[in-house]
């Protein structure tokens, strides 16, 4: 039992940090790709804090904090650049807080901090706590994509020149978008750093950053629904993948590439057009 | 003299870092596609070097093999891989490419072990002072090539019809296609000229380190985007000058910074830092 439950509160955490990444570059169009910087601010910070006592929420916000502070900064960055040269950045931005937290002593280096306090609500109240928190931010998804601020993230993704003929003010609303995202990924930082108890820079590596933009894509870029389907998928898949152990990486590499190849609108994509196909069928058949 | 061995050393990542970044760079400003497994050619060309090193003994047929073999298996993933999500919005081929590189380096792994390979008797390793700059045979080959390589790239590209055809298509391929000149071939050569860069690359990089790991192309993978984008992406002379300056950047960062960054990181601080100050790359517009 132990076990399932901690692959749910792995798969929980999961989706907080998909659907945090989902506000920026499925709502906002604003492609990240260096999103795990930000878990690991929100896991760095928490845990430093816990470890000296601090208690379990107050660190968890002050986690969130930091890392939405960065998110700013970075939002900064993309008022200044766009599309491939805003990825290239991001990405940038995931190398260097992984180059300066490998060398620093009082991050623990490479060795990461270790023995994080237990917050001490169970495996099955954290459990409570992680799905608690996955759905007050899927609500939040659902909310900011229903409001006008919703609007105004979709008129950027789609075309912010014209965005900002029609007097929308692009640059607020992306850093807002940022501020939010970023936030977000700390908090799933917070909480990974609370149920693994250990961190260590690789926790936080390039590669962890692509899973969670694969996460939004497969999904179906915006789609919070396809979103969730596809984090708790590619969470659990490499647990399931576990009896081929070796194969295991080659076969998550390959499955990224075969649904960009043959399906890149992602599971949400792929719905949609059985929904089309299907509703063509039946109009078809009514009509004989 | 430690300033200028750190600034050899430099050059000498740095036209490495260049052969590789220029395939991205050609690809890029024909595409638009960011081919991160561009990378996996390169130690594929590392790994075809050793292979065919080790069999034949010759250092002929292994860089011939390692530059045309790479070359034709760029032109194959283009046209399997690419060529039907090339409408699609960027981050697509992107993810795509990301996973392809994950899979590719991992079918190395499966395919020739996890340590990696060794050249059984290394060539290529002797001391060669000349002009008083001690450096090995290797490095001395190194620089050589790169100069070849890039030299003759430009040669073709600015004095042959097949290069004329290649520039009008990157500036604009509906005129282009509407002169005569046929797309489809032109991507084909792009992918091929790129790929064969990356192989060279892998190979010589394989004979300085007498190593090929199958992680050998991940640094340079996300590097060599780097380094494109300091080059105003799709600008051949802007990525040589940034893959040479950064290559002399990171050797005197090493030793400058190396308490608080490691090496790796620099790039990327020296990227950002650049961009902010102007975001289309140092050479776009220039």
């Amino acid at each position: 039992m132990g076990y399932e439950i901690s692959l749910l509160t792995f798969m929980g955490i999961s989706i907080i940090g998909s659907l945090s990444l989902n506000l920026i570059t499925g709502f906002c169009g604003q492609v990240s790709l260096g999103h795990v910087a930000f878990v690991g601010i929100g896991a760095y910070t928490a845990s430093i804090l816990t470890k000296a006592d601090t208690p379990f929420f107050v660190a968890l916000l002050a986690g969130m904090l930091l890392a939405g502070t960065f998110g700013v900064m970075v939002g900064l960055a993309s008022l200044r650049v766009r599309h491939d040269f805003l990825a290239i950045t991001t990405m940038g931005v995931n190398f260097v807080f992984l180059g300066v937290v490998r060398e620093q002593e009082w991050l623990g280096g490479e060795l990461g901090i270790s023995s994080i306090p237990d917050p001490g609500f169970g495996k099955l109240g954290f459990l409570a706590l992680v799905l608690g928190c996955v759905i007050l931010v899927a609500l939040l998804s659902f909310q900011i994509r229903r409001s006008w601020m919703g609007y105004v993230f979709e008129a950027v993704s789609g075309d912010e020149d014209t965005a900002r003929m029609l007097g929308l003010d692009a640059s607020h609303y992306k850093l807002i978008a940022f501020a939010l995202g970023t936030a977000l990924a700390g908090l799933s930082g917070g909480l990974y750093a609370h149920h693994v108890r250990f961190i260590f820079p690789d926790s936080f590596a390039f590669v962890e950053s692509i899973t969670l933009l694969a996460m939004v894509v497969i999904g179906g870029n915006g789609s919070i629904l396809g979103v969730i389907l596809a984090s708790a998928l590619l969470s659990v898949l490499p647990q399931w993948f576990q009896f081929i152990g070796d194969y295991k990486l080659l076969l998550y590499g390959s499955l990224l590439f075969v649904v960009m190849r043959f399906s890149p609108g992602g599971l949400a994509g792929l719905a949609q057009n059985l929904f089309l196909k299907s509703k063509k069928y039946f109009a078809l058949k009514e009509n004989q | 003299m430690l300033y200028l061995e750190l600034f050899l050393q430099g050059l000498l990542q740095g036209s490495i870092y260049a052969l590789v970044a220029v395939g991205l760079t050609l690809v890029y400003g024909l595409l638009r596609i960011l081919h991160v497994a561009h990378a996996g050619l390169y130690t594929l060309g590392g790994y075809f070097g050793v292979l065919v090193y080790n069999s034949s003994g010759s250092l002929m047929l292994s860089g011939i093999v390692a530059t045309f073999g790479v070359g034709i298996l760029g032109v194959i993933i283009y046209r399997l891989c690419y060529e039907a999500i090339l409408d699609q919005p960027p981050f697509v081929p992107l993810i795509a490419s990301i996973g392809l590189f994950i899979a590719m380096e991992e079918l190395y792994r499966i395919l020739f072990g996890s340590y990696g390979v060794s050249y059984t008797n290394p060539p290529l390793q002797q001391m060669l002072p000349l002009g008083g700059l001690y450096l090995r045979e290797g490095e001395w080959v190194t620089i050589l090539v790169s100069i070849i390589l890039i030299g003759g790239l430009a040669w073709l590209s600015s004095r042959t019809r097949l290069g004329l055809a290649w520039r009008a298509t990157v500036t604009d391929p509906q005129m282009a296609e509407s002169f005569g000149i046929d797309p489809i071939r032109v991507r084909y050569f792009n992918f091929f000229i790129g790929s064969a860069l990356a192989g060279t690359a892998g190979m010589i990089v394989g004979i300085l380190n007498n190593l090929v790991e199958p992680t050998m192309g991940s640094v340079p993978s996300y590097k060599a985007l780097a380094i494109i984008v300091l080059g105003g992406l799709g600008s051949v002379r802007g990525t040589l000058v940034a893959a040479l300056a950064l290559g002399v950047v990171e050797s005197y960062g090493t030793i400058y910074l190396g308490n608080v960054l490691n090496r790796d990181a620099i790039a990327f601080v020296f990227l950002i830092l650049v961009l902010m100050v102007r975001p289309q790359g140092m050479f776009r517009g220039v």
